[in-house]
């Protein structure tokens, strides 16, 4: 690019893209919410999935659980960055590699189709902690909890047996053993 | 029964309690309450701008030269919006702005009323935080965090967006009480390790350089004081961002000048080649680096700085020390005094070399220019200028292109506070209201906005304020009737092909200068300069000073796009000896 028409500088090398599930504590106030996403999409970073809820009504305190990719430079920025807005309170930041925590997506599959596919759907999901929220003569809704992975190759799979309609959480994560992330 | 207060009453009781002297503003439909009570609050002067983004401008231009946060009240929809560039302008260059902005009644939020907009939406990413005030019992505690927010670590803009009904509403008024702490958000991160750590590579170093930045103004006066210090002891040259210049006195041997794409020739290969750098302040910005991967390829890092996502954002750093620069240096004084007495004296032969090398690049004279009998260069105008004025304790502030350049490299500031210019962002416009701003702060003192006609012409109203309030500032424009930059960018980059960067039609500045009832001064050749300069410098009203340049002079010395610190494109007497080749400005 030696003949590059531009004022700014040209982009240096790419670096490798780990997944990374940020986990940041805010108070539960109006807009919050928009901060922390429109700092993600104000400054280029990814986000792949998302998970927000209040945990604490005492202090007013929401958890918000953020998958995200980028360079180890990148998920620094993006902690830090997070750290300086006003309603944050603490960051945590794991690998997805991790063995020390635990990470878990909801999906709830409604399926339409005769007596034997439902059967056949209810049993492919068994690995998963399958609910039945829901049943008729025709369909069933079916609750399960796994990993994003793991949601993504049953989605697939499940067609065949009348899956119609997928609804899924963005992942959630929580430490193992008696440590709490401080 | 305690008395209460409006939410008009408690904004002014808050701005007294903050020890606010001056607002900038400009009325409208849904901030009216508020200025209804601005007759019962004595010692807070409002002044009107002719324009949102003036107040935000001269609210930063007060602020730079006080150390103090700027106050700015405007109005809901185009109030708000209009401000949202001097907010952005605050947020890139870190000054401390308190917006307080009217908004549509909380019943009509929402609903696409008139003037309104989703303030704290459209100014979410440009302020340090933000707050819609939707209950009147919060708004005392709201308006002293605003404050807090503004003025504690990384200084910088935040908004209070106040619906009219709140306005009208009453509440208890609470005084301002220190919040304990803001999450958490603790500014002094570092540990005596880490200034013993620096200490060891400043007494190891053979190549070192400090490189400072805006964060040492920020710091406080004192952040500036230790500077000197520091730098005198260890007896190593320093370089300064745009943004710091003033922290360390230009005229000082030590100093090489600014560095980055438009600075001198010894400081951007000082930067190359050094094996210590110790940037105090400074945030490795774009504009300074060139290219990242070749960024000081040999150097140890250290990096100073109050706002822990500053390290490692652009370059990758050996020692971070996280806290504010008064602080850190203060220690760093103590400790180097204790451990390394007559430091300079000692060291001297360690780094006489780099000293003999940094002296060579010096010879190269990088800011010479070719002078001219017949026209004005602009270099000579901003030479006149400072030669003029530096006796007295002058204000500086700018626009932004060339001119903005040239002050920079040829204006010399001896202190933190006297120069304010548009860095992050780049805002043209800048200059005209920081300078009202800078002048109300500070009235007896000369205040001179050095110009372009191009840049000045985007807030040419505020004219009118400096008019209304006897501010006697003084615009100095370098009229090249080009947007000059963009035209020397076209020159080296584009072919000079010269896609609308020539503004035809310009306004007469004298006539325009006498219809906002100041006066205008016009200097047309280099034999009248100084006497017109004496004129304006002479008079007590404010004055336009229309400067007549050469159309054609371009800002050396200079990076080209893509390249390291060591390839740089030096002036027009250098390329005829054909030091740098043709080759040289085809890879541009």
């Amino acid at each position: 690019m030696a003949n590059s028409k531009s004022a700014y500088s040209i982009a240096g090398k790419k670096q490798k893209n780990d997944t990374h599930i940020i986990v940041v504590w805010v108070d539960n106030e109006a807009g919050v919410l928009a901060r922390v996403v429109g700092l993600f999409s104000g400054r280029g970073y990814n986000i792949e999935s998302l998970a927000v809820a209040e945990v604490d009504q005492k202090e007013n305190i929401s958890r918000i659980t953020i998958v995200t990719t980028g360079t180890p430079q990148v998920v620094d920025q993006i902690k830090l960055q997070l750290k300086k807005l006003v309603p944050v309170h603490k960051v945590a930041d794991f690998k997805r590699e991790d063995k020390n925590v635990i990470f878990k997506e909801m999906a709830l599959f409604k399926f339409v189709a005769n007596n034997e596919k439902l059967i056949k759907a209810f049993k492919a999901c068994k690995n998963f902690n399958p609910v039945i929220l829901d049943e008729t003569k025709k369909s069933k809704v079916i609750q399960i909890t796994a990993l994003r992975r793991e949601i993504d190759k049953m989605s697939k799979n499940l067609t065949k047996f009348g899956l119609v309609s997928v609804s899924r959480t963005g992942a959630v994560a929580m430490t193992r053993g008696s440590d709490v992330f401080k | 029964m305690p008395k209460l207060y409006s939410g008009a009453e408690i904004v002014f009781k808050c701005l007294e309690d903050q020890n606010v002297n001056h607002i900038f503003g400009y009325p409208g439909g849904a901030v009216l309450p508020i200025y209804d009570e601005l007759k019962n609050f004595n010692s807070i002067k409002h002044i009107l701008v002719r324009h949102e983004q003036g107040a935000g401008h001269a609210a930063e231009g007060y602020a730079r030269s006080t150390g103090k946060p700027g106050v700015l009240l405007v109005t809901s929809g185009p109030g708000a919006t209009n401000a949202v560039t001097a907010l952005t302008d605050a947020y890139m260059d870190s000054v401390p702005l308190v917006c307080i902005t009217g908004q549509v009644p909380t019943h009509l939020i929402g609903t696409d009323a008139f003037q309104e907009c989703d303030t704290t939406g459209i100014t979410r990413p440009c302020t340090k935080h933000n707050w819609l005030v939707k209950d009147v019992n919060d708004l005392a505690q709201i308006m002293h965090k605003a404050f807090e927010v503004a003025t504690t670590g990384r200084p910088g803009p935040v908004l209070v967006d106040i619906p009219k009904d709140i306005q009208f509403q009453k509440a208890k008024y609470k005084s301002y009480t220190k919040a304990k702490k803001l999450n958490g958000k603790s500014h002094d991160n570092f540990s005596q390790k880490n200034i013993d750590d620096l200490i060891e590579l400043i007494s190891k170093s053979k190549r070192p350089i400090f490189y400072t930045g805006g964060g040492v103004i920020n710091s406080g006066t004192k952040a500036s004081e230790l500077l000197r210090e520091l730098v005198y002891a260890t007896g190593f040259p320093i370089t300064s961002t745009l943004q710091g210049l003033g922290c360390f006195p230009a005229d000082d041997n030590q100093f090489l000048g600014m560095l980055g794409m438009h600075g001198t020739y010894e400081a951007n290969n000082a930067m190359y080649s050094c094996d210590l750098m110790i940037n105090v302040g400074a945030r490795f910005d774009d504009r300074i680096t060139g290219k990242i991967d070749e960024f000081s390829p040999k150097s140890k890092k250290v990096h100073i700085d109050i706002d822990p996502s500053s390290i490692n954002k652009n370059v990758k750093v050996d020692l971070a020390i996280v806290g504010d620069i008064k602080s850190v240096l203060t220690t760093t004084i103590k400790t180097f005094k204790k451990s390394k007495k007559n430091f300079s004296k000692s060291n001297k032969h360690q780094i006489s070399n780099w000293w003999e090398q940094i002296q060579k690049w010096r010879s190269k004279r990088s800011l010479d220019y070719i002078s001219s009998e017949d026209t004005i260069k602009p270099q000579y105008a901003i030479e006149r200028l400072y030669e003029l004025t530096k006796d007295k304790d002058t204000y500086i502030t700018t626009e932004v292109g060339q001119h903005q350049m040239w002050a920079a490299q040829h204006y010399k500031f001896n202190k933190p506070n006297r120069w304010m210019t548009s860095g992050g962002l780049g805002t043209m416009g800048y200059g005209l209201p920081a300078a009202v701003g800078v002048q109300i702060a500070h009235p007896k003192k000369l205040v001179i906005d050095i110009a372009g006609e191009a840049s000045v012409l985007m807030t040419m109203q505020e004219m009118s304020t400096a008019v209304q309030y006897n501010l006697p500032i003084k615009i100095f424009i370098l009229n090249n009737e080009y947007m000059g930059m963009v035209r020397q960018w076209q020159e080296l980059l584009h072919d000079k092909n010269y896609s609308e960067s020539y503004t035809a039609a310009l306004p007469d500045f004298v006539k325009m200068a006498e219809a906002y009832g100041c006066v205008g001064i016009r200097a047309k050749t280099p034999e009248e300069l100084d006497d017109k300069i004496i004129e304006m410098l002479n008079s007590d009203r404010p004055v336009i000073f229309d400067c007549l340049v050469d159309k054609q002079e371009n800002c050396f010395p200079m990076i080209p796009s893509g390249k390291p610190h060591n390839q740089m494109l030096l002036g027009p007497r250098d390329q005829k000896d054909k030091k740098i080749t043709g080759k040289g400005r085809t890879l541009v």
